[in-house]
């Protein structure tokens, strides 16, 4: 019973990462661009919202927001800031031809980022872990003897919708069209017609939304906040990504649910201390066995950066 | 000499020899994000010899170069097979691997952490500081050092014209990893304490930070890269606390929380970089700018191409 308990938990632990996960697929097989920002955006929604919940508006504005408004203007910032990541690491990029490491230069810019966003918050919210105000993880259902939260299982529902729509988007709309013509070429996609300038902010708007919504989540299930919580997700979600396959939408939600049960199932029998080792020794075998993961494609991060 | 300055010095010199380790491999085109992986295995082999065999400081140094290289080599043939995107996260999964497993290791004290009994001043960080940067300037003046050049620009037409493309990365990564070994040596014995926390994710990404934006084109860059942002805090020291009240006033934080003073220097970090690779992306010193500056008088025009 024990053990069916920690596969729900690490199914539920699982949406959150699957959550982060696509949105480092989605810039990874449409721009071929490993977005080091992302975990930063998940925690800057956390971190936000609870700012805005517990202070207030800045320059003293208004007193602390309701919790579900303090988190929407949370996920609000994280696409802003999405959008600002996207000025500097692609608007303004020139490349030079000549270069093998010249592709780095996105990934560099994200990594910069990074820095800057994460310090900015440390410097305004301290970097202590905060309790986030929320209903917290009280509510809990118990089906059959297993207890499941109820926030964490509205959040699951919401995340496979989440995803759905995402999908239906990329499959069945013009945006998604342009979307994976700039995937498969850039250049003959801007020769016939879609506009990258247009087209590149629709996918950093997603990803600042999928990263601020599963910030969000994060906040209201486990009730804690602080500005290390993104690092651990981050490197989940990425471990998760490789596992199920650079490039692939359906792959990278396999790979946060395994990484999820893996976990829970490591803490299980082996003890919490195991559990950094054992993700990325999932990542790495797969790495050298089998580079294009469960189900990616070949071709993805290959040559490029 | 002050302890504040000798303080500097033990810095700067453990940051410029971390960063040779990792322009090494950067220099073949491969980038590393693992830097703390091969610094954690230095610093640890240093401390362990030192403080449960009672080796003397030249051994544990030498060892700690030893055993990070050793494994840098071994561990090159499998992670050099990826390209791009899967070489930076087989990198950065083998940091964390290496601090899962130290984590784990009572013998290395595990999150408690090793003291280490002997203790060394500013002047051997120091002196194997010009030494290692004198090595890599010789390094790239040899046949080896323009097999790399021409690796780093192209490797297929390097393969093509007798190059051993495998040979060269190899080599390099593996030297790489050994002098990043050296510098965690260097770490045990001036700061007399190791623990995994301070081989974290965040180091990987400063160090390929420092070699990027100094410039990866010559030997020039490292040196330039860790001695700018080793020293760039300390002068801005003064200006800095005008600055922090400032931007509490803005985010409506009261002062009661106090930030840690080093995420100033992270954001100048990051801004600097974004910066950097918007408007200069091949780093800050060049192949042209060090050979217009030895040779003020020559026409570079045909070099250009």
């Amino acid at each position: 019973m024990l053990l069916i308990q920690q596969i729900v938990n690490g199914l539920m632990l699982g949406s959150v990462y699957v959550t982060v996960a696509v949105a480092f697929t989605l810039t990874i097989s449409i721009l071929n661009f490993l977005n080091f920002t992302i975990p930063t955006l998940f925690m800057v929604a956390g971190m936000v919202g609870w700012g805005l919940a517990f202070f207030g508006l800045p320059f003293g504005l208004g007193g602390p927001l309701p919790w579900p408004l303090a988190l929407a203007a949370g996920i609000a910032v994280a696409v802003a800031c999405s959008l600002i990541v996207e000025r500097f690491t692609f608007r303004y990029m020139k490349m030079k031809h000549g270069d093998s490491t010249e592709h780095a230069i996105p990934l560099v810019s994200s990594l910069g980022f990074l820095l800057i966003l994460e310090n900015l918050v440390r410097i305004s919210y301290g970097s202590d872990a905060q309790r986030f105000p929320g209903p917290g993880a009280d509510l809990t259902a118990n089906i059959g003897g297993i207890f499941i939260r109820v926030p964490q299982l509205v959040s699951f529902v919401l995340v496979i919708g989440l995803i759905l729509g995402l999908v239906w988007v990329i499959n069945a709309t013009r945006t998604g069209r342009g979307l994976r013509a700039i995937a498969e070429n850039p250049d003959a996609a801007a020769l016939l017609g879609v506009e990258p300038n247009r087209i590149v902010p629709i996918v950093f708007m997603l990803t600042g939304m999928l990263c601020g919504l599963a910030g969000a989540l994060f906040a209201v299930n486990y009730g804690e906040v602080s500005p290390q919580m993104g690092e651990d997700i981050g490197s989940k979600a990425i471990a998760g990504m490789v596992v199920g396959g650079l490039g692939s939408l359906w792959g990278a939600v396999a790979g946060g649910v395994i990484v999820g049960l893996i976990e829970m199932l490591t803490i299980h029998f082996f003890g919490a201390d195991t559990v950094q080792a054992a993700v990325w020794g999932a990542l790495l075998i797969t790495l050298l066995i089998r580079p294009q993961g469960l189900f990616g494609h070949n071709a993805i991060g290959k040559g490029k950066l | 000499m002050s302890g504040y300055w000798s303080g500097i010095i033990t810095l700067l010199s453990i940051n410029v020899v971390f960063a040779y380790g990792i322009y090494l491999a950067v220099a073949t085109g491969q980038l590393n994000l693992g830097g703390a992986g091969f610094q954690a295995l230095g610093a640890y082999a240093a401390a362990w010899l030192c403080a449960e065999q009672g080796w003397p400081i030249w051994a544990t140094l030498g060892a700690s170069a030893v055993v990070a290289g050793g494994i840098g080599f071994a561990f090159a043939f499998p992670i050099l097979r990826l390209k791009g995107v899967y070489l930076v996260l087989g990198t950065f999964a083998f940091a964390e691997v290496v601090a899962g497993v130290i984590i784990n290791s009572d013998a290395l004290g595990g999150a408690m952490g090793l003291p280490v009994p002997e203790y060394i001043d500013w002047h051997v960080p120091a002196i194997a500081a010009v030494g290692v940067a004198l090595f890599c300037f010789y390094l790239m003046s040899t046949r080896l050092g323009l097999a790399v050049r021409a690796v780093h620009d192209d490797d297929v037409v390097c393969d093509l014209l007798g190059v051993d493309v495998r040979l060269v990365r190899v080599a390099l990564f593996a030297l790489g990893a050994a002098l990043a070994g050296f510098a965690g040596g260097l770490y045990a014995h001036a700061y007399t304490y190791v623990e995994v926390q301070t081989f974290n994710a965040s180091l990987s990404i400063y160090v390929l930070l420092y070699v990027l934006l100094g410039g990866a084109q010559t030997a020039w860059g490292p040196l330039a890269g860790a001695a700018f942002f080793t020293l760039l805090p300390e002068l801005l020291r003064n200006t800095l606390p005008a600055l922090k009240s400032s931007l509490y006033g803005l985010f409506g934080a009261d002062g009661s929380m106090s930030p840690p003073d080093e995420s100033w220097r992270f954001v100048a970090l990051g801004v600097v970089t974004v910066l950097m690779m918007v408007f200069r992306s091949e780093g800050l010193i060049t192949r042209t700018m060090v050979e217009r500056i030895s040779h003020p008088f020559r026409s570079t025009k045909s070099e250009a191409l």
